[in-house]
């Protein structure tokens, strides 16, 4: 069984995605480590369900579903904010205030 | 219920309510109905009268020697606490009940002529009848709350009615005055009110004095402050020292109005409520040597400034306040029987001499009406030699003036006499009542002094009115001297109801208010004094009044006198009285102003302004502006910086569900 393996390999990739999104400015950028992050939870998923049954393997094509529609939409907020702004740097973009 | 027309007592107070409220829709919609408003507003008193009549008779009948209460409707059942709407007749009531309502009618009767030709007559009639209404509910009130309603509401009918020529500033002013002043003294019936609950439990007059004995210590704390806060009501109601400022002002109104409320009825209502409350006075010695002090310094004071007055209504006014220290001298002495008796001897002589001077300005101002002159038509240096134009008039004042100073056999000789004996005898037991007794002899020699004075001024020697005016000056319609004519009757003959035994009479009243004033008499000290001595006193209080009037006449020189606009002004002593002991000033002085300045500087700029606009309303209006300020500083707009904090809010939850674990 690679349960540990995999579960290691899945930790590591979701810590590079939260350094990703904590520590880079391009929102293209921001968005791939998103993604990261939902693969390595799918990971987890896939390695748990060798244990714990089928259930996870099933959650993982609902979070495979939502992902590809998130990143239509995320893209398209990209694209939008980049017509405006010019730029898709996040410093930049930040009228959103108090 | 008693099955006899005692029962009809309620009719009284409704007859008076309906002829305001006809009276109050004719001043709305048909103010020009002068004829209905006249049959209407005298009727019911009329109507009102002879309920009065049929219930005391009836009640005479009955020999009741508790009071007759009829319960109408539960008012304010509060727990333990019930109070009725109902009213109550004993031989008190019965007393004020025939005084209101008589004295009333014939004042009603009088008006009908005075105010003939005044564009608010129905509004005048309507507030008339509520003043009666509320006068009624006083004097029937069962309880100290039904009395309370009609103490209110006399005093805003007072209000109304001092302010009846409202546009001209003075008198609303005056109006208002008395309407501030008598709160003062409400306060204290208030206060006084909550003690006796306190103490006893209830507020039912039959409850409350006969509990009052076994539940109040005699002398002790209780019951000195409930009488002394029901005195301060007194003071205010009935106008004696220090609250007594208003009532010269209330001659503003029309002088009817001063007639029936500011000297026969309303301002002895103190002396009805000391009266009715006899028991509490008997308990607290004190008190009642405040009530019989400050009556006997009202007396004197009152009168001193009464001599040197040039208003004709002006002296009456303060001839009303001395009059009415005398029946507080009485009732706080014990003598509750005299105190009423001077009451009622008061309301017709005083009555009469008002509407009296009512004739004679009514004959004033139509005389210079006629000649289209301004001069003050009250002004006693305008008027003189007035009863050639005016014997009628003249001879009915001649009599009430005769009652008022004291001289036998006329009312006010017995009922005043009564007085100073009372406090004389109680003077061998208590020492204090001598200086009283004392007081009251000079007020009475004052009395007769400017009461003479007035008399002369108005009536004898020369007249100053001008030539055109005298031309125009006659004596007023029937309509007005009839109800003087049955007032100088009374005033006459008034004295009739209470003969003392000293004079082989039957003294009817003092025995018809035993019933009453036994309750409280039983707990006063015993004080006799010789026959002998009770002459002495008489010889001594006729001497007195003989000597005022006698005086009057000798040093008075109404030929001296000049009309008001060519009038020197007073020097020395007859400054400060014509100026009333400048006690409005001193009042003006030390508490209206401080309390303006207070209110103006301290409790608006600062209280109000700073502390409950700046801090309390503004000032939590900017703290929730610093807290949304604070807040606001986490939105940078920064995304990165949200993620970050997410990220430890993440982690920080993480920790806390391993932590349990």
């Amino acid at each position: 069984m690679l349960l540990g393996p995999a579960l290691g390999i899945s930790a590591v990739l979701f810590t590079l995605g939260v350094a990703g999104v904590l520590l880079r400015r391009n929102a293209i950028v921001i968005f791939m480590c998103v993604e990261l992050m939902l693969n390595a939870v799918n990971l987890t998923f896939v390695a748990l369900a060798q244990v714990l049954g089928v259930g996870g393997q099933v959650f993982v094509f609902f979070v495979m579903a939502v992902a590809a529609a998130e990143a239509a939409v995320g893209l398209a907020i990209i694209l939008a904010v980049y017509r405006h702004k010019q730029t898709v740097n996040l410093q930049n973009i930040n009228i959103l205030k108090g | 219920m008693t099955g006899t027309a005692v029962d009809l007592i309620w009719l009284a107070p409704a007859l008076a309510l309906l002829g305001f409220v006809l009276n109050g829709a004719l001043a709305l919609w048909r103010p020009t109905a002068k004829a209905a408003v006249s049959v209407i507003g005298v009727g019911v008193l009329a109507g009102a009268f002879a309920i009065g009549v049929a219930v005391v008779t009836a009640f005479a009948g009955l020999h009741a020697e508790a009071p007759v209460v009829i319960r109408y409707w539960s008012w304010m059942p509060v727990g333990t606490l019930q109070i009725d709407a109902a009213l109550q007749v004993d031989q008190l009531s019965a007393v004020m009940l025939l005084v209101v309502t008589g004295v009333g009618s014939l004042i009603h009767l009088f008006s009908v002529g005075y105010m003939k030709e005044d564009p608010g007559y129905a509004r005048y009639f309507a507030y008339l009848n509520l003043f009666i209404f509320f006068m009624l509910v006083l004097v029937l009130g069962a309880n100290f709350p039904v009395m309370f309603v009609g103490w209110e509401g006399v005093g805003l009918c007072s209000y109304l009615l001092i302010g009846f020529w409202f546009n001209e500033k003075v008198n609303a002013d005056a109006g208002k005055k008395a309407f501030i002043v008598n709160r003062i003294g409400d306060f204290g019936f208030l206060v006084a009110m909550f003690i006796i609950f306190w103490a006893t439990g209830s507020l039912d007059f039959r409850e409350v004095f006969a509990k009052a004995p076994t539940l109040l210590a005699a002398g002790g704390g209780a019951v000195t402050a409930i009488t002394l806060f029901l005195f301060l009501g007194c003071t205010g109601k009935s106008a004696q020292i220090p609250l007594y400022t208003w009532l010269p002002d209330a001659m503003q109104g029309p002088t009817p109005v001063s007639a029936l409320i500011h000297a026969a009825t309303m301002v002895t209502a103190g002396v009805y409520l000391v009266a009715r409350c006899n028991v509490f006075f008997a308990l607290a010695p004190i008190s009642g040597a405040v009530v019989a002090g400050v009556g006997a310094l009202t007396a004197l004071f009152a009168a001193t400034i009464a001599l040197k007055q040039w208003d004709i209504k002006r002296v009456l006014a303060y001839s009303t306040i001395s009059q009415l220290g005398y029946m507080f001298v009485g009732v706080g002495t014990g003598a509750m029987a005299a105190g009423i008796f001077h009451l009622v001897t008061h309301a017709f002589f005083k009555a009469l001499l008002f509407l009296g001077s009512g004739s004679v300005i009514y004959a004033m101002h139509h005389a210079y009406h006629a000649t289209h002159s301004h001069e003050d038509a009250q002004d006693m240096r305008n008027m003189g030699g007035l009863r050639r134009h005016m014997p009628w008039t003249a001879a009915l004042m001649w009599i009430a003036t005769l009652a008022i100073a004291g001289v036998p056999p006329l009312s006010g000789f017995f009922s005043k006499d009564e007085i100073l004996a009372a406090a004389f005898t109680r003077g061998t037991a208590q020492p204090a009542w001598y200086a009283f007794w004392g007081l009251g002899l000079a007020a009475a020699l004052l009395t007769a002094f400017y009461m003479t004075r007035l008399m002369l001024y108005t009536f004898h020697g020369p007249n100053r009115s001008g030539a055109d005016a005298e031309a125009h000056l006659h004596e007023a319609p029937w309509v007005m001297t009839g109800p003087l004519v049955v007032l100088g009757v009374l005033s006459a003959a008034g004295g009739l109801i209470n003969v003392p035994e000293l004079w082989s009479g039957s003294a009817w009243l003092h025995h018809w208010l035993e019933p009453v004033t036994q309750a409280g008499a039983a707990l006063l000290p015993e004080a006799h004094v010789s026959t002998a001595t009770e002459w002495a006193l008489v010889a001594i209080a006729v001497a007195v009044a003989i000597t005022g009037i006698v005086g009057a006449w000798r040093l008075l020189k109404p030929e001296a006198l000049v009309p008001a606009r060519n009038a020197p002004a007073e020097r020395g002593l007859a400054k400060v009285l014509r100026n009333k002991w400048y006690i409005d000033e001193l009042y003006d002085f030390f508490i209206v102003h401080p309390l303006v300045w207070l209110s103006r500087e301290v409790l608006w700029k600062q209280v109000d302004q700073r502390i409950v606009d700046g801090a309390g309303v503004n000032g939590a209006a900017r703290g929730a502006r610093a807290l949304g300020w604070l807040g606001s500083r986490l939105q940078t707009g920064q995304v990165g910086v949200y993620v970050t904090l997410f990220v430890l809010g993440v982690l920080a939850i993480l920790w806390r569900v391993a932590g349990a674990t």
